[in-house]
């Protein structure tokens, strides 16, 4: 990689923070939940956070996402300044650029599986047809079933399905394999590392589990609300020969 | 929850408020007219003749159970009022010298009665002297008997027997041109050369008397001094109109509070059943600890008894209020000398039980359906929703339905029912908005009918006693009279089997053009050579189909008992009268041709120079201009409609506003999660908001033509109840009424749901994404 850097200028990063932090206030009660994160994204990577509960990953994750603003510090997104609170500039920003997977999916129970993502679809400017997106995850035959039909796996697929279908540049997944079991969760990460593959999308993804980061092109420490390291795998592994 | 049940607590208000306010009114006119009645000694029967000798008095009074006796005279007169050109009647009763506790007393309301003898004193009715500015000492003249004679006002008063003071042939008040005047008993006989006679009595009966047998008896006695046919209370113009307007406030009392009620179980209903959903794990911790269902269901009682307590005390405030003003519209058209507005503890119990026991029937429900869980069962969250695909989209719309589009029709599907209740709710609200106004359309309709195309004089002409037919020419001959039309009216009562109605026959002219009869679908009729029209609702009264045979009473001459053939039915909103070619009247009363008034078409620059020839003429006995009886119509209409529209358009608002809110904040915390999904997922606050309140705009367009539908159903139900002998009253609705209707609706609903779309801005979108549903 640093063979790479020097033949030629380095890449500007599409995500840039520096000195982010974020403090949550419930009356006398002072939460610091980012004490000056520092990090940089390149276009295209794969990377996971890791780090104990309460380290601040989902905020920082939310913050990326356009989710949520930081107290101090700046955040910036290809030409986006991440940090101004316009609600209209954000939502967009989401819309155009940010795929979101959550651990409980978050899908709309009375829509089916083809029907939540053409949700998204529906609004973006150049997406790929939901049949498409959910050939993607593996769910081309229950693209009718409503999500109350579906095992927790297969939601998730959909949820990834939907994240994906309008081809952002970002995807990010708190924690998307966090309610499923070890069989199914590595059918969630394997689609997670096709979409990054295939499509190119950068990829964040939350964890507990320290076995995902092997899949990860970069591997990010968090503790007590900073990046305490960050380690870059030569090989990463394909989802299938995580075990855990 | 502070917003909700405030909404539900304005419409329990609304609903005790209407109760309170129709019931109070009731009660204080009751009680007024009782009190009155026995404090100022209201005859029981009533007596008109031509002249009979004083003698006969005793013999009325020995008939069983008559118990007091008042002999009278009562004339018809007319007024010359100073500094009011337009003719004016009276109707002149007489005072006993002898007894100043006599029947029908008068409450005097200035200055003091007349002196015995003085054949120049007379008490004027309140509400004539006041539309005069008349106070005692004040002059004016009238013309008794054919001659003028100058009178003075020494007081004024009231009297049970004129609480409603209506010119005979007229359907509403007119202070200004008709009143009622008391003179001594022995100065009007002398006038009338009625000395030692009378031509009208009063009667009053012991308890428990049979009014009926007494009415058959003194009829015996009076027939042969020409008699009118006795008639009992029941049959008394003021107290039967009076009675009939009670009746009516009665039935509306019963509805409208219904719907109310109605309104508020669902809300309740609706609330109460969330709070519940949303508090099922406290309620199985509680039952966990082994409370019983019924004290988990008397917790949420106590809630809602608070709401209800809220709504219940407001609305009783507002009902007393609003039954205030009620009161005093009526006492705007009937005069009464004191209002006995008081709130019986009855109304207000009965308002009281009828909403807790709505209020606990709407909670009850909701409750009951998670009391029943085991408390492990109710530990866990609610199983997730089940959906499915619509109807609409299964007719093949659903790749034109956006998915947002279909989320709001599966969701009205899925809870069905109760989007049927909002929809109903919402509809009732439209509907009460036009059952306040439809009055006023109808008053246009029925101004346009009975004076455009029936009754169309300039000036109607009625003579004190029947007169030749020749008369006609004399009105021809006056200066501005361009058209004449004469007409003979018959008092008499009316018979099919057990059924009679006392009204007046009139004789028109065949092919007359200003005064038409018209048929059910408004052509005019012909009249037929012989047999009678009945105004429909006569028909109605006296249970006749076209071709029947009924028995005429003639109540005046020598009172010939006939029969005449129903040869139709005309439609009339107003008065209750019979028909007959006038030549076939004159044959029928054994008479030859004679006229008892005239309909006149006039140049109008000639209105007042003929007002003033018409003074000249004794035989004149009242002159009525078409254009006044249009003014009061309009003014009486005015008075009374506002009120109701006002009334409705705010008790509907609060209902569409109760309903549509309380459905947008339940839809809110049912949905709040999707919604800040799509949120996260970039879909900006408009288009979660068109989620959220689509449905509430689907349901409230649904609910617009039926609540118009509604309303015209209700309309046609009051205007039902609302038949009287003064008037009955068609349904008609104008466009601009259904527009105004959806109109308010619509405008509610949305205010409602943008005060609810307002909270889309304050969803946390993160809290959302950190649990499961
Ligand atoms: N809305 C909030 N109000 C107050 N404190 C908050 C809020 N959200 C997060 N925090 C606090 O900020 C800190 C960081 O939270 P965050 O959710 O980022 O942790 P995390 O690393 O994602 O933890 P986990 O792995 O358990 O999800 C925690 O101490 C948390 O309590
Ligand atoms: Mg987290």
């Amino acid at each position: 990689m640093t063979d790479q850097e020097q033949r030629v200028p380095a890449p500007r990063p599409i995500f840039e923070a520096r000195g982010l932090t974020k403090v949550y206030q419930m009356g006398e009660v002072r939460v610091d939940a980012l004490r000056g994160v520092d990090l940089d994204l390149q276009a295209g990577e794969l990377v996971v956070l890791l780090g104990p509960s309460g380290s601040g990953k989902s905020t920082l994750l939310n913050i990326l996402g356009g989710l949520d603003t930081p107290t101090s510090g700046t955040v910036r997104y290809g030409d986006h300044d991440l940090t101004v609170n316009d609600d209209a500039a954000m939502t967009h920003y989401r819309r155009e650029h940010v795929g979101f997977v959550f651990q409980f999916y978050n899908l709309i129970p009375s829509l089916t599986a083809r029907e939540n993502v053409a949700l998204v679809t529906e609004i973006s400017d150049n997406p790929m047809t939901p049949e498409e997106a959910l050939a993607l995850v593996g769910l081309a035959q229950r693209m009718d079933h409503f999500p109350s039909q579906m095992s927790g796996g297969e939601q998730q697929r959909v949820a990834i399905a939907r994240a994906v279908a309008k081809r952002p540049q970002v995807l990010l997944c708190d924690e998307p394999t966090g309610a499923l079991d070890a069989q199914t969760g590595v059918m969630v990460l394997d689609v997670i590392a096709r979409v990054n593959r295939e499509l190119g999308t950068t990829t964040v993804v939350i964890t507990h589990n320290a076995v995902i980061a092997a899949m990860a092109d970069r591997v990010v420490y968090f503790g007590d609300g900073r990046v305490v390291r960050i380690e870059c795998n030569a090989h990463k592994k394909a989802a299938a020969e995580l075990q855990w | 929850m502070a917003y909700e049940a405030l909404a539900i607590a304005l419409v329990v208000m609304c609903g005790v408020g209407t109760y309170v306010m129709f019931l109070s009114t009731l009660e204080a006119l009751r009680a007024t007219q009782d009190a009155y009645y026995r404090e100022y000694r209201f005859a029981d029967v009533f007596v008109s003749l031509k002249r009979a000798p004083e003698s006969l008095r005793q013999r009325i009074l020995d008939i069983p159970a008559v118990d007091r006796v008042e002999t009278r005279v009562v004339a018809q007169i007319r007024l010359e009022m100073p500094e009011f050109a337009e003719p004016v009647t009276a109707l002149m009763v007489s005072l006993s010298d002898s007894e100043p506790h006599g029947l029908n007393g008068l409450h005097l309301r200035e200055g003091r009665l007349p002196v015995p003898g003085r054949a120049d004193e007379v008490v004027v009715s309140t509400p004539f002297a006041q539309a005069h500015e008349l106070h005692p000492g004040d002059h004016f003249h009238a013309i008794l008997n054919g001659r003028r004679q100058a009178l003075t006002l020494v007081g004024t008063a009231l009297s049970p027997e004129f609480i409603q003071q209506l010119r005979p042939g007229s359907a509403f008040p007119d202070s200004k041109r008709y009143g009622v005047m008391w003179m001594g008993r022995r100065a009007l006989g002398q006038a009338y050369d009625l000395d030692g006679a009378f031509n009208d009595l009063a009667l009053s009966l012991r308890p428990g008397a049979d009014a009926q047998d007494v009415i058959d008896r003194a009829d015996e006695l009076i027939t042969p001094y020409g008699g009118l046919g006795a008639y009992a209370r029941k049959d008394q113009r003021s107290h039967r109109f009076f009675s009939q307007e009670l009746e009516q406030l009665g039935t509306l009392a019963s509805l409208f509070p219904s719907m109310f009620m109605g309104v508020a179980a669902f809300l309740l209903n609706v609330v109460i059943g969330r709070l519940v959903a949303m508090q099922r794990e406290q309620i199985a911790t509680l039952k966990a600890f082994g409370y019983s269902n019924a004290a988990v269901l008397g917790h949420y009682l106590k809630l809602v008894a608070v709401i209800a307590g809220c709504g219940i005390v407001s609305g009783i405030a507002l009902g007393v209020w609003l039954g205030q003003l009620l009161s005093g519209i009526y006492m705007e058209f009937y005069y009464f000398p004191w209002l006995k507005f008081s709130l019986q503890p009855m109304t207000v119990v009965e308002a009281t039980i009828a909403s807790l026991l709505a209020a606990g029937a709407g909670t009850v429900l909701a409750v009951w359906r998670a009391a029943k869980l085991q408390p492990a069962q109710a530990m866990r969250p609610e199983p997730p929703p089940h959906y499915r695909e619509s109807r609409v989209e299964k007719l093949g719309l659903k790749r034109w339905l956006s998915q947002p589009t279909r989320m709001i029709i599966r969701h009205i599907q899925r809870k069905a029912f109760k989007s049927a209740l909002t929809v109903l709710g919402i509809a009732l609200a439209c509907g009460i908005i036009l059952t306040g106004l439809f009055q006023r359309d109808t008053v246009g309709y029925m101004l346009h009918i009975q004076y455009g195309m029936s009754q169309r004089e300039d000036l109607s002409v009625t003579f004190t006693d029947p007169t030749a037919y020749r008369a006609r020419f004399d009105l021809l001959g006056l200066p501005g009279i361009e058209h004449v039309e004469v007409f003979r009216t018959v008092p008499v009562r009316l018979r099919h089997g057990h059924l009679d109605y006392r009204t007046a026959i009139r004789g028109v002219e065949p092919g007359g053009d200003i005064q038409r009869l018209l048929d059910a679908d408004l052509r005019p009729v012909d009249l037929p050579a012989d047999g009678i029209l009945l105004t429909d609702f006569l028909g109605k009264i006296l249970d006749v189909r076209v071709g029947d045979r009924i028995v005429v009473e003639v109540l005046e001459g020598n009172r010939p008992l006939r029969e005449a053939s129903v040869a139709g039915l005309v439609k009339e909103y107003l008065g209750v009268s019979a028909y007959m070619d006038l030549a076939a009247l004159n044959r029928f009363v054994h008479e030859g041709p004679t006229i008892s008034g005239a309909w006149l078409g006039v140049d109008s620059a000639y209105l007042q120079p003929l007002f003033s020839q018409f003074k000249d003429m004794p035989r004149v006995a009242g002159v009525a201009e078409r254009r006044q009886e249009i003014r009061n119509f309009n003014r009486m209409m005015d008075e009374t409609m506002l009120f109701f529209t006002y009334v409705a358009t705010v008790f509907a608002v609060i209902i569409a506003f109760g309903v549509v809110y309380n459905s947008a904040r339940i839809a809110l915390t049912e949905r709040g999660r999707e919604l800040a999904s799509l949120r996260v997922l970039g879909f900006t606050r408009a288009e979660i908001g068109y989620i959220l309140l689509g449905e509430l705009g689907i349901l409230t367009l649904i609910a617009i033509p039926l609540g118009l539908w509604l309303g015209e159903w209700m309309c046609y139900y009051i205007a039902h109840t609302m038949q009287n002998d003064l008037f009955r009253v068609p349904v008609v609705l104008v466009p601009q009424t259904y527009a105004f209707a959806a109109t308010v609706v619509l405008i509610s609903a949305a205010i409602s749901g943008l005060a609810v779309r307002r909270r889309l801005d304050r969803l946390d979108l993160i809290a959302v994404l950190k649990t499961a549903e």
